[in-house]
């Protein structure tokens, strides 16, 4: 099986310490050996939070790819230690919502068995590496980002000089000139490349995210080779880990320190510090890049026609299936072969939540039908990546009976929602139902096919977990003297064209934010030319025009 | 009372840390502030004690850089044990500066940051009042395998893998 | 319009070991239904508090902090609703947490 990097023993002896050495941290804080305040970062640092209702566990999914047989153990773990159910994050990572402190060392067992941990999902470290969730099966992949991903994925790992930063740091990588990792809202993000000797180089970029101050990164340097990317890497975390503010927690990203010193003058530093540590001791050794990419091997992939004559005639046949394809398919540069997008957002549901029986049973549909691999994507949805077209329809019989098949990647019903209120003890307002509300709104798939391409993105409070800074429809919850209200913003774009989205109007009540978003789609489909999406009818007329139908010309 | 703990284990301290307030200074090793260093360092040029220097949380290696080679002794505080600043002091002092003294840690510092420090080049830790050292002691030996290279001459395993050398 | 913070309060906290959500009862004891919990007012409440952070520092709790409720038919309800879903459970799925009678 292939895709997935394949821990050796070296691997598993370091997973087991870290478990023991997590079971001894839990034993000395409940013995009150260490104080809540010096366990907070501990527990942290295996992604234990302490929640609204519980502990929740984050369970890392290193650039989002997972094996069936690890799709199978958070599963069992989802049964035996939570409520049957988990969450899939904007970060490709895991939750758990109901976990108790004293079972986690079993759990990180459990986990670690499947070479599965929750290592720095949390914390003022070095967070999970996340790229495209097509890796590997695009066409327009120039590079695989996997294999750099899981360097960079052990580079991080307990790095101990960069394990105590001024705040969380998250990394994004794509091997693609197409953005689908969101790039540009992550502190660091890799492009990578081939240069001009067709050697593999990075474009790297610094200062995203977003919160209560929203920035895109910019570009530092275009072409970093690639035995000096873990140098130059060390440059950047050096230089944040030192200078970055640490007298306000709300000023502690690096994206700060990008805006106050200047992107070129916080370069200078940076390529000095790069100057003075490349050298054969930061060198990335092109053998051990050549080792990780083997475990990174296309699949045994059959020799098929461009044309699936059965899929056609499917097609054909059956309106409905011919749907999802419309929507959740994705070229694939294998001929014959095609990507699956299982979203998680089946109309009134709650997005990126899926039940011990559906994650069972998705596994099987992997080992049957996509060499066993499957990979959340930052939009909380699975994906499959490599599917013969010839099983298409199989595939999608399966996944009705599970309650997976909902035609709507995309689209408007796939709606990306933080946990919010219900769940998260961060939140001002809650985010769930409202996605749930706009669902149900626009149930109809015919409606939402017409509609096209709309990417809602929902945050219950300015942290931004829903990213909503760069949906096409951004929804923020704030809390307005008890009552929940809503931001709305249009424009937003997490791809290659990023942007922030642009506040429509003043806040809105619960009870108006669907009525809202409706407007907004009927005045979109009045406005559209040809082939225009949401976004690019935005680009064209502006936010004023939307605005006036939503507030009417008054405002 | 603080104790100092060197490979895990406690070990008598020839050192006095120096307040900025005393006037005089003593014979024998001493620590002093990056400020009296500044402020006195004509005064201490004849010294024939060995001299350590103390440095805050924002006082890092290019401060102290060019009188390396009066100290034998770099004190790094950790006012609270997240402020990881110091992980890259100690760092720059052994790989750019090449310092050879010891460099010690002092001040709000866990257990779970022992293996760290030594990765990072710390020679020694000055733990709080009331440590567990039995803690200590077990951290060193926790995890065996580093997925980075360490300032020390680490035996590389495979790939990036270094075993963990002490 | 009433200062805010003048009402009745609740103390609430987490189980350090579950995690559980739980609220200072009768006798110094931690309880699960809000409705068990004693309901604290004016000085009270400070000296709830102290009690409170005692057993933090017992490692019986964790985060203990004082809640206003307005009481409903002689039992308490939380007046934000933060507090009102922390007291329930998730309003998006009511077959979990204490609405559903999923106590330890």
């Amino acid at each position: 099986m292939s895709g997935l990097y394949r821990y050796d023993e070296l691997d598993r002896r370091f997973l087991a310490e870290r478990v023991e050495q997590f079971r001894r941290q839990v034993e000395r804080r409940l013995a009150g050996e260490l104080t809540e305040e010096e366990f907070r970062p501990l527990r942290l640092m295996n992604g234990l939070y302490l929640q609204l209702h519980a502990y929740m566990l984050r369970i890392a999914v290193p650039y989002g790819v997972l094996s069936s047989a690890q799709m199978r153990a958070l599963a069992a773990i989802g049964r035996r230690h939570d409520r049957g159910y988990g969450h899939f994050t904007t970060r490709q990572n895991l939750q758990f919502n109901w976990i108790k402190l004293v079972d986690v060392p079993e759990i990180l067992g459990a986990l670690a068995a499947v070479d599965m941990h929750a290592i720095q999902t949390s914390g003022n470290c070095i967070r999970n590496v996340t790229t495209d969730q097509f890796a590997g099966a695009a066409p327009d992949e120039a590079v695989d980002p996997r294999v750099y991903g899981e360097i960079l994925r052990q580079w991080s790992t307990l790095h101990p000089e960069f394990t105590f930063l001024p705040r969380k740091f998250k990394i994004a990588i794509t091997g693609s000139p197409h953005d689908r990792a969101a790039l540009a809202i992550h502190d660091v993000a890799l492009r990578a490349k081939a240069g001009a000797d067709g050697a593999v180089c990075f474009e790297v970029y610094v200062g995203g995210g977003l919160g209560r101050s929203p920035f895109l990164a910019k570009l530092l340097n275009d072409q970093v080779a690639e035995q000096d990317i873990i140098a130059y890497l060390e440059a950047v975390l050096r230089i944040y880990n030192q200078y970055g503010r640490r007298d306000n927690i709300y000023k502690a990203r690096i994206k700060i320190l990008v805006h106050e010193v200047g992107v070129d003058k916080l370069r200078e530093q940076i390529e000095a510090e790069f100057d003075r540590i490349r050298g054969p001791k930061f060198r990335l050794d092109p053998e051990i890049v050549e080792t990780i990419r083997a475990h990174f091997a296309p699949p045994p992939f059959d020799t098929l026609p461009a044309e699936s004559v059965a899929f056609e005639q499917a097609r054909t046949a059956d309106p409905e299936f011919a749907r999802w394809c419309r929507s959740n398919l994705a070229p694939h540069r294998q001929t014959g072969y095609a990507g699956v997008t299982i979203t998680l957002k089946p109309t009134g549901g709650i997005p990126g939540d899926i039940t011990s029986e559906q994650m069972e049973a998705v596994a099987d549909l992997a080992d049957r039908f996509s060499f066993g691999e499957v990979r959340p994507s930052h939009e909380q949805n699975l994906i499959f990546a490599h599917v013969r077209k010839n099983d298409l329809h199989a595939l999608w019989i399966e996944l009705r009976r599970h309650d997976l098949a909902t035609a709507n990647a995309g689209l408007i019903g796939d709606i990306i929602a933080c946990p919010g209120l219900d769940y998260c003890a961060l939140a001002n307002a809650r985010s769930i139902p409202l996605a749930q509300q706009i669902s149900e709104r626009f149930a109809d798939l015919d409606r939402q096919h017409d509609i096209g391409e709309l990417k809602i993105k929902m945050s219950g409070c300015i942290n931004a977990c829903g990213h909503h800074h760069v949906g096409h429809i951004g929804i923020l919850g704030v809390d307005k003297q008890g009552v929940e209200n809503y931001q709305i913003t249009i424009g937003g774009d997490a791809t290659e064209t990023a942007a922030l989205g642009q506040v429509l109007g003043p806040a809105v009540k619960y009870d108006e934010v669907t009525d809202t978003v409706e407007k907004l789609v009927e005045f979109y489909l009045e406005q559209r030319r040809a082939g225009e999406r949401f976004i690019d009818t935005v680009a064209r007329i502006g936010v004023r025009p939307f605005k006036e139908r939503v507030y009417g010309s008054a405002a | 009372m603080a104790v100092l703990l060197k490979n895990g284990q406690p070990i008598p301290d020839s050192w006095i840390a120096l307040d900025d307030t005393e006037a005089a200074v003593p014979d024998g090793p001493v620590i002093i502030s990056l400020e009296r260093w500044t402020r006195d360092r004509a005064a201490l040029a004849g010294r024939n004690a060995p001299l350590g220097i103390r440095l805050k949380s924002h006082q890092l290696a290019p401060a102290i850089a060019a009188d390396l080679g009066r100290f034998e002794l770099v004190m790094l505080e950790f006012p609270k044990f997240r402020d990881g600043r110091h992980f890259s002091t100690a760092r720059e002092l052994r790989e750019r500066y090449r310092y050879t003294g010891e460099i010690r840690a002092t001040g709000h510092v866990i257990p779970d940051q022992y293996l760290f420090m030594t990765r990072v080049g710390f020679s020694s830790v000055e733990v709080p009042d009331g440590a567990n050292l039995e803690s200590w002691r077990l951290a060193l030996n926790e995890v065996s395998v580093a997925y980075q290279a360490g300032v020390l001459d680490d035996s590389p395993l495979a790939g990036l893998r270094r075993k963990v050398a002490l | 319009m009433a200062r805010s913070g003048d009402g009745p309060k609740v103390i609430s906290a987490n189980r350090l070991d579950t995690g559980a959500v739980v609220w200072l009862g009768a006798g110094d004891s931690w309880v699960e239904p809000l409705s068990a919990a004693s309901v604290f007012e004016g000085d009270e409440v400070a000296a709830a508090l102290v009690r409170a952070k005692a057993a933090e520092r017992a490692n019986r709790i964790v985060d203990a902090n004082p809640v206003e409720i307005e009481l409903v038919d002689g039992r308490p309800e939380p007046v934000r609703a933060r507090e009102r879903i922390r007291a329930k459970g998730p309003s998006v799925r009511a077959d979990l947490g204490y609405q559903a009678g999923q106590f330890s």
